[in-house]
This record gives structure tokens, C-alpha cells and sequence, in this order.
């Protein structure tokens, strides 16, 4: 049982008004838990991050250069943007680098599992990271979000790893224009 | 309760409005908490001195408001930035038509200070981020009636922020307490508990029960919807960004871009032999909302009311501490404990102190030279933050290399260069514990130079 708290004796005295503004003196819970899993990020060699401001962890982004599959030589950078309700809710992730891919279109929407339906609070910043390497290993034509580039990789494997390296060096595929996003 | 009443008699504690009350708080009982004393001084506290915080002037808002006036509490101060619609109107008893976009804070205090002359409360149009420390300590007990996990986490940190700590056992200092009643009520569903910072579980310790957000598969909202509520967010994540209509990003409280998601919406449900999309569905898939009912409102504030009161006058033990409540099918309702959790950021994490010599002198690589050699603290690789003049400030984090790189200078800094005052809190995380934890630097001696 809690001890017995009791109000009676409290003596309140406080600022009628105190709008001095969030003056917090105190980080709060959301940023404790991102400044841990930023703090135990153990980053695989293909990725880096990059942090636009260091006093903000909230914001960052993560440049992905992978070393093997069809996306091989290509640098892809996704925004993070960690919000005010994490771990409750997971961060927003967007793909700033224009890619053919099945399960990213072209806006840079991503299609990845633990970004929404999947997410719980006990996955941390390192789980979206490999999730998003696999992502460029091995596109998923089963959950098409460009669903041309899901079509191609479904019927001629090879047409599209063609249409990747046309896209990755900077071309037309039909009617979209990739820019060029070699390391 | 006659409307007729005079204020003169209605002012004076031996009105017939409080005949009800006197008989509980006037007379003792085999259930009063130890500390209860039957008086007249009860009442003649929750009339005057009693000083009560409710936070929502909507849907629990205004029962609590009700409810709280009417058990005789005579001063409140209720918190709401939100203006009237004319959908609230069912519930939210305290709005008139007439009312419709007037602030919910100023309309609600004005009908109760006019209705229930006893009761004087204190309206303020505002965000509760508006408010700093100092405003939330004039309040004996704080109220919530909020629609939002984000608000619930904010209040609950700045309440354990203000908590005084015993410095021999580290035990909270009870007179430091400002007990937080939470009511939460979603359609036919609802829960009240109480909280009493630092003694209690808190809403960190119990994130995993708020249900969470319903997110469906980006690629079923892209290719193959099934739902009407699929066409809308279809159009709320891509159509939005890639047509841009206003130049802006959606805002939910913006009827013209609700119109303009609808008629998308609309569309694509068409498209896809869809039925169901109604501008209704639109506002509640956008904000989030699921439909209040009126009834579970009133049960879950009438709940929220009670423990108040109990609080405030000790005459009866608080509820411990989680209430469950349900009445789509019947009436469910059950009541258990939930636990303090030990690794909660918020309440667990007390501020454990660091001794510093002079800060003149230490740098902050002797500081994290102090985290990795005390026995105490035993660190590998600490990353530390803190908060200055309410801006988060990252001092140090070696396993980034961008971070890194960016303030390494801090290193050879001290402690007083780099604006940490005696007292000053440090988040530091590191493997070798589960969360970040809080640490406050006390300087021994010399004061931090200033020129
Ligand atoms: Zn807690």
C-alpha cells in the first residue's frame, strides 16, 4: 500500500499567471528515449547519419549507400522526423532521393511495416534503420507502392535491374525522370 | 437546488444547497482516512481555499466543471484553447448556439460562475505548454479531461518535474505533490485514475495501455483499398503532398481542407466500389476522433469529480488507482492497481547527484572521465544533453560520428563555459543502462565565474 498522502497541510502559492512560456527545465520523456536509441545506434557500414542541427535529435536524417543488390553505387537519403508522442507513435520517414522502387513511390512514401502498422514502442530508431537497408536488398514486390516498378521486378527480373541503374545514373524510366543519385 | 436562491443565502455555509454534503463531511465514519477530522472547516476549505486545476473545457470538461461546482469546490481554473462547434453542442451542456466559436474555456466559466454563484472559476483560453512550473504549483489537484496522449504526457512530466526529493533516502517530498486525476473516454469506452506523482504509476509507467494509433498499410492505401477510411488516408498522405491545394500542410480544424479531402476521398471511393465516406468519417479519420457518447462522459467525470473531492477533504481512501469502464453491452467497470514501473523515464529516473569540485576547472571531458571511473556510474560511452533557458543543448555523444564531430569542442570547456549552473540536470544514456538518466551536477565550493 502507498503511504498515506494527505493535501490538508499544503500551502499552494504559485504565479497566478506564469505564462512565461515552456520554460521546461526538464528534457522530456520522448527526448530521453530518442537521445538512447541515437546514443546506441550501431549503424551498419552502408548507412550514415546526419544531424542538420546536433541540439535537435528529433530531426535527422540517414543516407543509405548499399554494397550489394540492384541498388549497389547509389546513395539514397531518407528524412526522420521523431515527434512530441514517441515511442508511442512512430517517427515520419520520408525518401528525399527520387528512386525506382517498388515499396517507395514518388513522392517518397514508404512502404515498410514498422513505419505504421507494425510499429510499437519497444522498437527503437536501429530497427527502422536495418528495415529500410533491407528494403534497397530485397524490394518486395508483394507491397507495391510504385506499382510499374513492382510489375517489372514481378515479370522480368532483369529489365529491372536494368531500369535501376538507368534510374540510379539519371534517365527516364517511361515517363518519370530519375535524377542521378550515384555515390 | 432552487434557481430563486438568493446569492446571500446561497453564499453562506449553511445554506440548504450543502445539507448533502455537511452530512459527510460533518459527521465521522468507520471508512474515513486517518487524517479526516468531521467539521465545518471541510467545506469551509473547499469553498475558499481549495484550489482546483481542470484541464478541457469539452466533453468531461464540462461534467467535471459541473460536478466540481456543485460539490462546493469555489475555485477552479480550467485550461482549453479550443473554440465551440456546432457539432459539441449534444454534450458539451454548458454551450448555446450562440456560442459557437467562442472560446470553450470562457463560455463554460461564465455559465457556471453565473448558474453556481458559489463557485468562481478562472477561464484561460490557452495551451497547457503556455504555462510554465509556477502556474501548475498554485494548484492542489489537477483534473484532466484531454483527447490527447501528447497533452497527458506533457502535464505529467511537468508535475513530476516539480517533485522535491528527500536527499538522504531519496524519497519524494509529500508536500511536493500535486495529485493528477485523469479521466479519458473514447465512444462507449472510458477509464479515471489517479495519480500522485512519484508515489504512484504514472502515464509513462502505463504508456502500453493507451490503445494505439490505427495505421493501415501504406500499400493497401495506395493499390488495393478496401475501407472508406483507406480512400482517406490515401488522399490525407499522398494526394495532399502531391497536389498541394493551399500551399500548406492538412490541417484537420480547417473545414475548407476537410471539404477538399472528402471530395478526393469521395472520388477515389467511387473509383474503387467503395461506399461509407461521409464528411463526418473524413473529420474523425483526420483528427483522430472516435465519436463521444454523453453517458460515458458523465460516468467517467462523475468518477474524476469524486476522487476530488475524496483528495480534498480525506474522508474517504482514493481509488487505487486505475479505473476500467464499459457500456457498449451493459455496464462493465473494474478497478486494480496499475504499478509504479521501475524503468519509467518520467518517475523512476530520479536525479541522482554528480559532486563537481570547481566547475572553473572541470572540463566536460573530466566529467565523463567522473561517469566512466566512479564506481557508482561505471560508463562506456556516455551521450549527454541537458536543457538550457528551455532549449534542448547536446553537449557530447561520441557514437555519432556527425554529432561527434560537431561538439567535441565542448570537451575541453568547462563546465562554467559551458553554461551549467549548480543544480543544473544532465541527461546522460550509456549501454550499460536501459534508459537515459538524469543526473544533476552540484558544485562543491566555488561558484561558477561570471563575467
Ligand atoms: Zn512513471
Amino acid at each position: 500500500m502507498i503511504k498515506l498522502f494527505s493535501l490538508k497541510q499544503q500551502k499552494k502559492e504559485g504565479d497566478q499567471t506564469g505564462r512565461s512560456g515552456a520554460q521546461q527545465k526538464k528534457a522530456s520523456a520522448a527526448q530521453l528515449r530518442i537521445q538512447k536509441d541515437i546514443n546506441e545506434l550501431t549503424l551498419p557500414k552502408t548507412c550514415a547519419m546526419e544531424f542538420p542541427d546536433p541540439d535537435d535529435l528529433l530531426n535527422f536524417k540517414l543516407i543509405i549507400c548499399p554494397d550489394e543488390g540492384f541498388y549497389k553505387g547509389g546513395r539514397f537519403v531518407f528524412n526522420f522526423r521523431v515527434g512530441p508522442n514517441y515511442p508511442h507513435e512512430a517517427p515520419k520517414v520520408k525518401c528525399e532521393t527520387q528512386v525506382y522502387h517498388p515499396n517507395i513511390d514518388l513522392e517518397g512514401n514508404v512502404c515498410l511495416n514498422i513505419l505504421r502498422e507494425d510499429w510499437n514502442p519497444v522498437l527503437t530508431i536501429s530497427s527502422i534503420v536495418y528495415g529500410l537497408q533491407y528494403l534497397f536488398l530485397e524490394p518486395n514486390p508483394e507491397d507495391p507502392l510504385n506499382k510499374e516498378a513492382a510489375d517489372v521486378l514481378q515479370t522480368n527480373r532483369r529489365l529491372f535491374e536494368h531500369n535501376v541503374s538507368k534510374a540510379m545514373r539519371g534517365n527516364f524510366v517511361g515517363e518519370t525522370y530519375f535524377e542521378c543519385c550515384l555515390k | 437546488m432552487s434557481s430563486t436562491m438568493s446569492p446571500a443565502s446561497t453564499n453562506s455555509l449553511n445554506s440548504k444547497r450543502w445539507h448533502s454534503m455537511r452530512h459527510i463531511l460533518e459527521r465521522a465514519g468507520p471508512f474515513c482516512k486517518a487524517d479526516f477530522a468531521p467539521s465545518p472547516d471541510n467545506l469551509e476549505f473547499l469553498q475558499n481555499t481549495c484550489k482546483i486545476l481542470v484541464i478541457g473545457a469539452g466533453g468531461l470538461g464540462c461534467e467535471l466543471l459541473k460536478d466540481l461546482a456543485l460539490m462546493g469546490f469555489g475555485d477552479i481554473h480550467v485550461i482549453d484553447m479550443d473554440t465551440i462547434e456546432l457539432s459539441n453542442l449534444n454534450r458539451q451542456f454548458l454551450f448555446r448556439r450562440n456560442d459557437i466559436g467562442s472560446s470553450k474555456a470562457e463560455c463554460a466559466a461564465n455559465f457556471i460562475n453565473k448558474r453556481i454563484p458559489t463557485c468562481h472559476v478562472t477561464p484561460h483560453c490557452a495551451k497547457i505548454q503556455d504555462f510554465d512550473e509556477s502556474f501548475y504549483q498554485q494548484f492542489h489537484i489537477i483534473v484532466c479531461g484531454l483527447d490527447s496522449i501528447v497533452a497527458r504526457r506533457w502535464i505529467n512530466g511537468m508535475l513530476i518535474s516539480s517533485l522535491r526529493y528527500n536527499e538522504e533516502d531519496g524519497s519524494v517530498d509529500p508536500s511536493s505533490i500535486t495529485p493528477m486525476i485523469d479521466g479519458g473516454t473514447e465512444g462507449f469506452k472510458g477509464n479515471a485514475r489517479v495519480i500522485l506523482p512519484g508515489l504512484t504509476a504514472c502515464i509513462e509507467c502505463t504508456l502500453d495501455l493507451f490503445p494505439p494509433q490505427v495505421n493501415y498499410p501504406l500499400c493497401t492505401i495506395a493499390n488495393t483499398p478496401r475501407l472508406p477510411e483507406h480512400c482517406i488516408e490515401y488522399v490525407k498522405i499522398i494526394q495532399w503532398d502531391k497536389e498541394n491545394p493551399f500551399n500548406c500542410s492538412l490541417d484537420g480544424d480547417d473545414p475548407q481542407h476537410i471539404a477538399w479531402v472528402y471530395e478526393r476521398a469521395l472520388e477515389r471511393a467511387t473509383q474503387y466500389n467503395i461506399t461509407g465516406v461521409t464528411y463526418r468519417l473524413v473529420q474523425g479519420v483526420i483528427k483522430h476522433i472516435i465519436p463521444a457518447v454523453a453517458s460515458t462522459n458523465a460516468v467517467i467525470a462523475a468518477a474524476c469529480a469524486t476522487e476530488v473531492f475524496k483528495l480534498a477533504t480525506s474522508c474517504y481512501d482514493s481509488m487505487c488507482n486505475y479505473m476500467n469502464f464499459n457500456d457498449i453491452d451493459g455496464i462493465y467497470t473494474y478497478t486494480y492497481a496499475a504499478e509504479k514501473s521501475e524503468n519509467c523515464l518520467a518517475c523512476s529516473n530520479i536525479p541522482q547527484v554528480v559532486n563537481i569540485e570547481d566547475p572553473n576547472t572541470t572540463t566536460l571531458e573530466d566529467l565523463i572521465k567522473i561517469l566512466c571511473e566512479n564506481p557508482r556510474f561505471q560508463m562506456k560511452q556516455p551521450g549527454i544533453t541537458t536543457v538550457i533557458d528551455g532549449k534542448n543543448k547536446t553537449l557530447y555523444m561520441s557514437t555519432v560520428k556527425s554529432i561527434e564531430e560537431r561538439t567535441r569542442a565542448n570537451l575541453t570547456q568547462s563546465l562554467g563555459e559551458l553554461g551549467l549552473k549548480d543544480g543544473q540536470q544532465i541527461n546522460v544514456a550509456d549501454q550499460t543502462s536501459p534508459n537515459t538518466i538524469v543526473l544533476q551536477l552540484k558544485y562543491n565550493g566555488n561558484e561558477v565565474e561570471m563575467d
